[in-house]
């Protein structure tokens, strides 16, 4: 670290930089990118859920050989799906919130100047981005990309006889995940080590921000669950090219047996969940970690229960390592095991309840900033509970039979970490642009993108709780099979509705994003007026972050108001005043 | 009603647009006091539209539900559902005014000083062990409905029925007279049967093979599920039951019906529902559609995942007994092919 001046090559600081600032905006700039995929393939199945058998222009311009006049084919509605949810969970949410964030706030906001490893932090990147690559260019194979749902539960995911997606498509997206995984390990293991050795003078573990202990805590999970993900698809792999029976056992397909024996689907599934369930949270804590903080900031006020919070954190992950069953209550899986499930499953709702509280009350007799941040931030709430609530219904083995696999689910998790996700991550956009670009985000362009957004998103998902309870289930290219659901094609229309409103309101955010990008008003050093270490490092990004010395901190990060301050902050820099009690 | 929503969303859009061009010349980019009264309002509002939808929503979708249960552990079920929907839209109510209230409530005003609170015990015991108690009672309640529905260890003389499920199509075998299914594997596919039984098996020639799934009223039933090529999921919503069929392996779900179709066809909530249905199909220049109990596929199976079902027909036993019997027993279908 001793010469931060040295010269830096376009190469060495736009492309294969080791700078923790850098790289966090390439994550962020992939992941934009990623989501707009994301995105605009929701747009693309919900008009066939909601007009089926009607010709669209978008669907034959962008579908070529997989759509008839207009209209898509039901292997490419399935494809579509699939790659919809493994982009939107895994791309976006995972690195791209996780990656931004974590990369551009862990050095800052402990103290730090750099990643301990930049080069391992640079190489997570890179695999990140072969990753997307890998995983786009599978839409482009001749049979179509994988199609077997983001689980991809064998045997439809083994086997190119039972869906053409499973060929090609599918060898890619295991190729695209194994390495999105390595990439992944990497990061974690770096956030990790760096919170714990590089914290600066002063930042003990009760003084970090709740931003790094979600984000701390986070890569621990990545780090126990990402691993079994990548075992289980490799030998998906083994099943698929070199003819083992891991997953696979006793089928007949298209006129003929085929040698598998003594494999389990089931098998599959327990070590699919074992990642998938830990990886919501590990979608939702730095996007909780960020709320905190944005909250805590714009209401001028300690954020309620930090103790707690931390606890909380830590309970939450503890918990998503043994509930991975509740995904299985129907599987076929000894229904004993489905009780203990239930047991463990319910228990995460308390601290979630703590959570939720927590922030409520830190709203509570606050003097509340309406910055963009902070809008998402309150949005974030609300979707998490109306989300989180449903869990009760999902968690609940005996109450999962009629609803598991239903809309009602993807209502669920679409509130409770799709939506409450992507609140966190525009929160930290608008409240962290500043730090990333030195210019500010324009407000009112905030305000339009964030209203629009929430009246769409509940629009979408809260009509769609009812489609669930009326016994439709999911991944169903139309109902016009069913005469029993004919009546929920009016709902379905709605929700088409308002997800082509909530989709055309991100085209807001794009353009303030980018365009404030360059021409955005310069931004002060600490704009919002924050305690935290991050707002000491000047506008101007140097190479080791602070200048000079790297400053110590005497005091934990949420002094808000406190009484007897001049001003109603106090940045975790400045020493205890004479008589002054530490919070 | 459509065209309203496209000219709208033009409308926003324009708005968007309008906006953008006039993104430099704003000199403000911090909220101010005003922006804080604005989206204080707004945040009310948007409680109100959220209410609103929520109210809109039961009031306008609650026809198209399922109706009540046509099984008699379906009926716990439902209570179970109702009671933690109570606990569910309550704590909604609560929680979601709390914070669109104090969102508007503690908008900020520039010479307002926040209050400095950082902890409390008391509140934080509360809102710890209240949830605590509120979902062990829910968890206690929930286990013994699934204990209950998922155990048939005691069922007395329970008809057993294996479901059979390939890419597209679902299949049924009757246990016949002895009530034991013969074995099956897809080693054995051939011709006619279809199923894999092994015809070496002496349970196997008395058992009943059909695609229509007729069941009896108040007899306990146990499914035995199988799968040929990749997982399928037997939904019967209307009995609150469902199980994954895997390939490689024999799963069980069991209930016991207690309404017949033609009982259902009957109630109300169904007429409801199915006059709904008919104004809708009557629009489309579509027949009439008349209700009937469905299994349905829930997991996904392949492009032809959306089509896959099985009707199923509840009778009086008498009427089901009279049925079955006049059915063809495997050994013979297999002879005559």
């Amino acid at each position: 670290m001793s010469d931060h001046h040295h010269k830096e090559t376009f190469i060495t600081k736009y492309v294969f930089s080791t700078d923790h600032k850098m790289i966090s905006k390439q994550y962020l700039i992939t992941g934009i990118f990623m989501g707009i995929i994301g995105v605009f393939m929701s747009m693309m199945f919900r008009l066939q859920i909601a007009w089926p058998d009607t010709s669209f222009s978008l669907i034959e311009a962008f579908l070529g050989s997989h759509q008839d006049g207009g209209v898509m084919s039901p292997d490419i509605y399935l494809a579509i799906v699939t790659i919809h949810g493994t982009i939107m969970v895994f791309f976006v949410l995972t690195a791209g919130l996780s990656g931004t964030f974590s990369n551009l706030l862990i050095p800052l906001q402990i103290g730090a100047r750099d990643m301990a490893s930049g080069f391992l932090n640079m190489v997570s990147y890179w695999l990140f981005f072969l990753s997307s690559v890998i995983m786009v260019s599978s839409l482009f194979v001749e049979a179509g990309p994988a199609s077997a749902g983001w689980t991809i539960y064998p045997p439809l995911s083994a086997l190119p006889q039972a869906i053409p997606g499973s060929g090609m498509g599918m060898t890619l997206w295991l190729i695209s995940m194994a390495i999105f995984i390595a990439s992944s390990l990497m990061g974690a293991l770096n956030y990790i080590v760096t919170v714990i050795n590089l914290r600066t003078v002063g930042m003990t573990m009760t003084r970090l921000p709740l931003t790094i202990w979600a984000f701390f805590v986070t890569a621990i999970i990545g780090v126990v669950s990402f691993p079994v993900l990548l075992s289980a698809a490799l030998l998906l792999i083994f099943d698929r090219s070199f003819g083992t029976s891991f997953y696979l056992s006793d089928i007949f397909i298209q006129g003929e047996v085929l040698h598998y024996q003594g494999g389990s689907p089931v098998l599959f599934e327990h070590l699919f969940w074992f990642l998938g369930h830990p990886e919501v949270y590990i979608v939702i804590l730095p996007a909780m970690g960020i709320v905190s903080e944005i909250i805590a900031c714009n209401s001028r006020k300690p954020i309620f229960g930090y103790r707690a919070m931390i606890g909380s954190i830590i309970s939450i992950a503890f918990l998503s390592t043994v509930v991975w069953g509740h995904h299985m209550f129907v599987s076929g899986m000894n229904p004993f095991l489905g009780s203990v499930f239930t047991f463990t499953t319910l228990l995460i709702a308390i601290p979630s309840a703590v959570k939720a509280f927590n922030w409520i009350t830190t709203l509570w007799k606050g003097n509340l900033q309406m910055n963009p941040a902070m809008l998402f931030s309150i949005g974030f709430v609300s979707t998490f509970i109306s989300g989180g609530l449903t869990g009760i219904v999902l968690g609940d083995s005996a109450l999962d039979i009629n609803v598991h696999d239903t809309y009602f689910v993807v209502a669920h998790f679409h509130l409770v970490m799709g939506v409450s996700a992507i609140y966190g991550m525009f929160a930290g956009v608008y409240h962290w642009f500043p730090k990333m670009y030195g210019r500010m985000m324009n407000k009112t362009l905030g305000y339009w993108h964030f209203w629009i957004t929430a009246v769409a998103a509940y629009g979408v998902f809260f009509p769609m709780h009812f489609v669930g309870l009326a016994g439709l289930p999911r991944r169903y290219y139309a109902n016009t099979a069913f005469p029993l659901f004919d009546d929920v094609a009016d709902i379905n229309i709605l929700i088409t509705l308002f997800a082509i409103l909530g989709g055309a309101a991100q085209l807001i955010f794009l353009a303030n994003f980018f365009i404030s990008i360059y021409k955005g008003k310069k931004a002060t050093q600490n704009p919002w007026k924050s305690n935290t270490l991050e707002w000491t490092t000047p506008i101007e990004h140097v190479h080791g972050n602070w200048p000079g010395e790297i400053p110590s901190v005497h005091r934990w990060p949420y002094d808000y108001s406190k009484p007897g301050q001049p001003k109603d902050y106090v940045s975790q820099i400045t020493p205890l005043y004479e008589g002054e009690e530490e919070s | 009603m459509t065209a309203l929503l496209y000219i709208l969303l033009a409308f926003i859009i324009g708005i968007a647009i309008w906006q953008i061009t006039s993104i430099f010349n704003l000199k403000s980019v911090i909220a101010t006091e005003k922006d804080n009264n604005t989206q204080g309002i707004l945040f009310a509002a948007f409680g109100i539209f959220f209410y609103g939808l929520m109210i809109f929503c039961f009031w306008k979708y609650s026809v198209v539900l399922l109706p009540d249960s046509a099984s008699v552990e379906g009926v716990r079920y439902d209570h179970l559902y109702m009671v933690t929907m109570l606990v569910i839209l309550f704590v909604q109510a609560v929680t979601q005014f709390l914070l669109f209230y104090f969102a508007f409530k503690y908008r900020g005003i520039n010479d307002r000083k926040a209050l400095f609170y950082a902890d409390s015990h008391k509140l934080e015991m509360i809102w710890t062990i209240v949830p605590a108690v509120v979902l062990a009672g829910l968890v206690l309640y929930g286990l013994s409905v699934w204990s209950d529905v998922m155990d048939s260890s005691d069922a007395e003389n329970p008809l057993i029925i294996e479901v059979y499920a390939k890419q597209f199509q679902w299949e049924a075998r009757y246990a016949g007279n002895d009530n034991q299914l013969g074995r099956g594997n897809v080693r054995n596919i051939k011709g006619i049967n279809t199923m894999g039984v092994d015809m070496t098996d002496k349970n196997s020639l008395d058992d009943i093979p059909t695609r229509v799934l007729h069941l009896p009223k108040g007899r306990q039933i146990v499914f035995k599920f199988r799968s040929q090529d990749v997982l399928h999921s037997a939904f019967m919503p209307h009995f609150r039951a469902q199980m994954n069929c895997v390939p490689g392996m024999v799963t069980q779900f069991s209930f016991t019906p207690s309404i017949t179709t033609l009982e259902m066809r009957k109630n109300e909530k169904t007429m409801a529902k199915v006059a709904g249905i008919n104004k809708i199909r009557a629009e489309k220049g579509e027949d009439p559609y008349e209700f009937d109990y469905l299994l349905l596929c829930n997991k996904i199976c392949g492009a032809s995942h959306y089509t896959m079902q099985m009707k199923i027909i509840v009778q009086e036993e008498a009427d089901f007994n009279t049925w079955l019997s006049s059915q063809k027993t495997i050994a013979e279908v297999v002879q005559e092919n």
